[in-house]
């Protein structure tokens, strides 16, 4: 049984409309609320798709906790797939999931088999992640077992494909740690990843980039995302997810939905067929139903209103020069594009800035400049250049104090009052 | 800070004060992938001069026993963000209490600790009789209230 046809195609036919895909981050232990969650997405006045994101006992592997949790009514932080029997998740998406409203599972683990192999069962066929972007920010699976683990799931998910059926995955590589990773090597590793599913068999995959701290170089980079793609990707489906701000984010209602309405006119502006949005809660708690909806709707109307900038060329800053070295650099490591990144990694030829996994070399730093741009400070062994000197003196100077500003920049700006601000790109 | 009275905020007495530097646990909870609380931690507490083991983000309550009795550090801190704090705070204390080397070992925890974000549903009660010294938190304060509590911990400090 299939109740979702294809992620891609749905994806597909409305950027062929001019309609930007609008998607919440949604997930709830109770299956009730999961399914009048999914309903509220659906009726949103939005062209969206569902998310069902995971809790972290499941993502990690821990059924039992999950189980425990969900049997004493304990509050997920997300909807616990293998604690649920088949048939309560099947009720969920019963009349709600279908080609019209495809849903998406969401978790955010290093070993997704058990989770494929339920989605699956459940009748869904669309995910995301990737052996990196799944591995490297959230814990301590190394990457290698990570590289094997999605290789499976992603020769499992390939095969459900079937009349009207193409199963769907979204490489998480654009978000890496949220914030503070400059975008050249987002966009190297939503490449990567996208390879590295498509070696293992899918035929339809979305790339992702995760907004930063300054708009013109998010244009730069998801311009050229979209170039990289085009180019590696040609025999695929495919197309680019952009996240909403996904680091610390604006305390007040009004930031909040500032910092949203930038996402949507980027992403429009840069030819992005869809958004993960953001809510007014996202700096105090996990969002309500209702302020998913509220956030889907804004996205929407901000994107509705905003036009596609065909002619205008991004900036140009050696952006995409800079991840398509890093790109080649790791494709030349190994024909095989796990083995590939497996070796980057321990090489250093990949190395994300404050990622405190093991087998990230770790000599990586970026810091923010005064405009937001992202600037590599210090670059390790990766086959780029640093941006510099003046940086180099704020690479020493990185302290706490210096972290925690970085760290914050973007909630201060939009939590100012301050209409001129960010009005640019 | 949830907890802010001076009672809470003074060192176990029957434990040794360390004059110059604490040596100290830093971890993630077992269900928390976050990692920029950590990072920032582990500077902030360098900078106040003392030696941080930073065990990063979803740590098994196992390897954080290990970890810990291996060290028998002067002060265990634990952060956590992802709504799971709660739950996961309280099965950790109990089986670091449970440790005879960690019984008395000043232990601490603060972040977003539940999904509701406030305190809607008595976590910081539960965490506090469970064995934390201190449960900080999401709030402004809670940077300097760390600061003067690993301050009080350890007067000798560099800072």
């Amino acid at each position: 049984m299939s109740v979702v046809a294809s992620f891609g195609g749905f994806v597909a036919a409305a950027r062929d409309a001019g309609r930007l895909v609008v998607q919440p981050r949604m997930g709830v232990s109770d299956p009730g609320l999961m399914r009048t969650g999914l309903e509220a997405t659906r009726a949103a006045r939005a062209t969206t798709v569902g998310t069902i994101t995971l809790d972290s006992y499941t993502r990690l592997g821990d059924y039992a906790a999950a189980r425990a949790a969900a049997r004493d009514g304990a509050e997920l932080n997300g909807y616990p797939l293998l604690a649920h029997s088949e048939a309560t998740t099947r009720a969920v998406l019963d009349g709600v999931a279908g080609p019209a409203f495809p849903v998406q599972v969401r978790h955010g683990s290093a070993d997704p088999r058990a989770i494929v192999a339920r989605l699956a069962s459940v009748g869904l066929c669309a995910t995301e992640g990737g052996p990196v972007s799944y591995c490297l920010p959230y814990g301590r699976t190394r990457l290698r077992d990570s590289v094997a683990n999605w290789a499976e799931s992603c020769r499992f998910l390939a095969g459900l494909r079937g009349p009207g059926v193409e199963p769907h995955v979204e490489t998480f590589g654009g978000c890496m740690l949220g914030q503070l990773c400059p975008p050249s090597l987002l966009v190297a590793l939503s490449v990567l990843e996208a390879l590295f599913l498509a070696q293992h068999g899918l035929r339809s995959v979305s790339l992702s980039y995760a907004q930063q701290a300054n708009a013109e170089q998010d244009r730069e980079a998801i311009a050229g995302l979209h170039r990289l793609a085009a180019e590696h990707l040609s025999q695929l489906d495919w197309h680019v997810v952009l996240y909403t701000y996904m680091g610390v984010y604006p305390r007040t209602a009004r930031g909040a939905l500032r910092l949203l309405g930038e996402a949507a006119r980027l992403a429009v502006r840069t030819g992005v067929a869809r958004l993960v949005v953001k809510t007014t809660a996202e700096a105090h708690r996990i969002p309500t139903l209702l302020e998913n909806v509220t956030a889907l709707e804004h996205a929407a109307t901000v994107a509705g209103s905003t036009r596609r900038a065909a002619l205008q060329r991004p900036p140009d800053d050696g952006l995409e020069q800079e991840a398509r070295a890093l790109v080649d650099a790791v494709l030349e490591l190994d024909d095989d594009v796990g083995r590939a990144l497996t070796l980057a990694f321990r090489r250093g030829y990949l190395d994300v800035p404050y990622c405190l996994h093991p087998d990230n070399a770790g000599r990586a730093r970026a810091a923010l400049d005064v405009d937001g741009r992202l600037r590599w400070t210090h670059v390790g062994s990766m086959p780029i250049a640093s941006s510099g000197s003046n940086t180099e003196v704020e690479r020493r100077q990185m302290g706490s104090a210096a972290l925690l500003a970085a760290l914050t920049y973007v909630q201060q700006h939009f939590d100012e009052d301050n209409e001129e601000m960010r009005e640019r790109g | 800070m949830s907890v802010g009275n001076a009672p809470v905020l003074a060192p176990r007495p029957h434990r040794p004060v360390p004059a110059r530097r604490l040596s100290i646990v830093l971890t993630g909870t077992a269900s928390d992938a976050h990692t920029w609380n950590l990072v920032f931690l582990q500077l902030l507490l360098e900078e106040a001069g003392h030696d941080v083991v930073n065990l990063g983000p979803c740590v098994p309550d196992e390897v954080v026993v290990a970890s810990c009795v291996r060290r028998t550090p002067d002060l265990i801190v634990v952060s956590s963000v992802n709504g799971h704090g709660g739950t996961d705070g309280l099965r950790l204390i109990r089986v670091l209490r449970e440790q005879r080397a960690l019984a008395d070992v000043p232990t601490i925890i603060g972040g977003k600790l539940g999904v509701a974000g406030h305190d809607a549903v008595g976590h910081t009660g539960r965490l506090l009789r469970a064995g934390f010294d201190v449960v900080f938190a999401d709030d402004s304060r809670a940077v300097a209230t760390l600061r003067q509590y690993v301050g009080v911990l350890c007067p000798g400090a560099d800072r």
